[in-house]
């Protein structure tokens, strides 16, 4: 086979769903208008398929913060921070990361995605065992292939699997890093934690957990699921992103290991690319204020997506296992999903439409992201679009 | 300390459970493409052989698996290294 030919049984294999208008993957948004509304096929549309959980994507603080950066430092770092050096003001998050999460160490990194691929790479390498959770992210699979390390999934959620697997590794289990995530990108559901701490401990493992849709979302300050179990302590390593709950783009790791700090001379994803602009970093910092202490937006955030939680189980739809700002119906077929996904922007909804092997069991889902800064008028409209549905209207 | 054909048999027997009684499991068929699993339901799968034969196989060593005599080869492997 040819180098390109790849492509083309590709495109002949996809042809159907690639020819879909509005496209599926990937739908263009014409434009945006608030965190919450944009247009899209000429339609304006509700979006409640973002990762925006705070709303800050619009807040005037943030603005005001990337506007000032822009003026003051420039459009781009034009480099990376090994070779080219650090803004003061990427130092100056690391250190506000840090703190928010009472460590004593912290990384910025330039996407979410990086994050986790530098991390993981950064801290393991050949000889060592990364147990990760089955559900994990593409991020966290492709860091684990970057690493050289053995790698082994446990099934999702079961710390009595991950427990039988760390046995397995005898002695090696010191050697061994265990990543889960807060809350899981197309479930929605969140770890037992606190479970898989236990695992840890027993068996001198150490623990890294990815809080990007928990950050904002879950505890008292929005650290996340460390947060909620209150076992910041126990888990070695946090990682998350600026681009969600943040409303920025960048990604961070905070711990207490002092060898944290060391992965910047060993990390690929980190030394290899450009730092974040300062725009981003600027907002990520300024929503990060707002972030901890926004006890309101994440009252608001919860009270709208326990509400279509309950309306969806309401009407037989068949959902992730424990409501949150992410909420995934489960369908039948990739037919009826499209069918459902186009007539929802027709009527004037977004929603995210996820097909296998992005989706469990092998069936698609409509993944339906909850803002707080969705108002009541907005969430009776996504609620009677559901019910009209339901109802085969 | 299991046979190869114990190992082969169980292979096929977990994949004739998600293939549908109708396709005829060989030691030669290729998985992936003559089965239409797609990458995850072949790690699910795997998972099942780790329980049956009590081991972890590595995500690394999955890439050279076509056939299921490739992943009775590595099942064989990973059992006579632990």
């Amino acid at each position: 086979m040819a180098l390109l030919d790849k492509f083309s049984s590709f495109l002949k294999d996809k042809e159907q769903l690639l020819s879909i208008k509005p496209a599926i993957f990937g739908t263009n948004i014409e434009r945006i208008y608030s965190p919450t509304e944009a247009s899209i096929a000429g339609h304006k549309v509700l979006l409640a398929g973002t990762n925006n959980y705070l709303g800050l994507t619009f807040n005037r603080e943030c603005l005001a913060a990337a506007h000032k950066a822009i003026d003051e430092e420039g459009t781009g770092t034009t480099g990376s921070r090994m070779a080219n050096g650090n803004y003061s003001l990427h130092r100056a998050l690391e250190q506000e990361l840090a703190d928010f999460y009472h460590c004593k160490h912290g990384i910025v990194f330039s996407t979410g995605y990086q994050a986790n691929l530098g991390t993981i790479s950064g801290l393991t390498g050949p000889g060592d065992v990364l147990l990760i959770d089955a559900h994990c992210h593409a991020s966290i699979y492709d860091g684990c292939k970057l690493s050289g390390a053995e790698v082994i999934r446990f099934r999702h959620n079961d710390p009595e699997d991950l427990n039988k697997r760390l046995v397995r590794l005898g002695d090696r289990a010191g050697s061994t890093l265990i990543i889960v995530e807060g809350i899981y990108s197309m479930l929605g559901d969140t770890a037992p934690l606190k479970e898989f701490v236990e695992c840890k401990k027993q068996h001198n493992s150490y623990l890294l957990i990815d809080e990007a849709h928990s950050l904002g979302v879950l505890g008292d300050t929005g650290q996340g699921l460390v947060e909620v179990d209150g076992v910041g302590e126990d888990v070695d390593f946090i990682t998350g992103t600026f681009s969600k709950s943040l409303g920025s783009i960048g990604g961070y790791c905070v711990s207490n290991h002092p060898q944290l700090d060391v992965i910047r001379y060993m990390s690929r994803p980190y030394i290899f690319t450009a730092s974040p602009s300062p725009a981003n970093i600027a907002s990520a910092r300024a929503a990060l204020v707002l972030l901890r202490e926004g006890r309101h937006l994440r009252e608001q955030l919860w009270k709208q997506a326990n509400r279509l939680y309950s309306h969806l189980k309401s009407l037989g739809y068949k959902l992730g296992p424990e409501p949150g700002p992410v909420i995934a119906a489960q369908l039948e077929t990739p037919e009826e999903a499209i069918a459902i996904w186009t007539t929802l922007i027709e009527k004037g909804l977004y929603v995210n439409l996820i097909f296998p092997p992005a989706s469990p069991e092998n069936k698609p889902l409509l993944r339906i992201s909850i803002s707080a800064a969705h108002n009541d008028v907005q969430m009776d409209f996504i609620c009677k679009l559901f019910s009209e549905l339901a109802q085969g209207n | 300390m299991h046979k190869r054909q114990d190992i082969v048999t169980k292979v096929c027997e977990f994949l004739q459970q998600v293939a549908g009684s109708d396709v005829s499991i060989t030691p030669e068929i290729n998985i992936a493409e003559e089965l239409s699993l797609d990458s995850v339901k072949v790690l699910d799968l795997v998972m099942e052989l780790e329980d049956e034969f009590d081991i972890s196989v590595p995500l690394n060593l999955m890439a050279d698996v076509q056939t299921v005599n490739d992943l009775a080869d590595l099942i064989e492997k990973v059992i006579s290294e632990n």
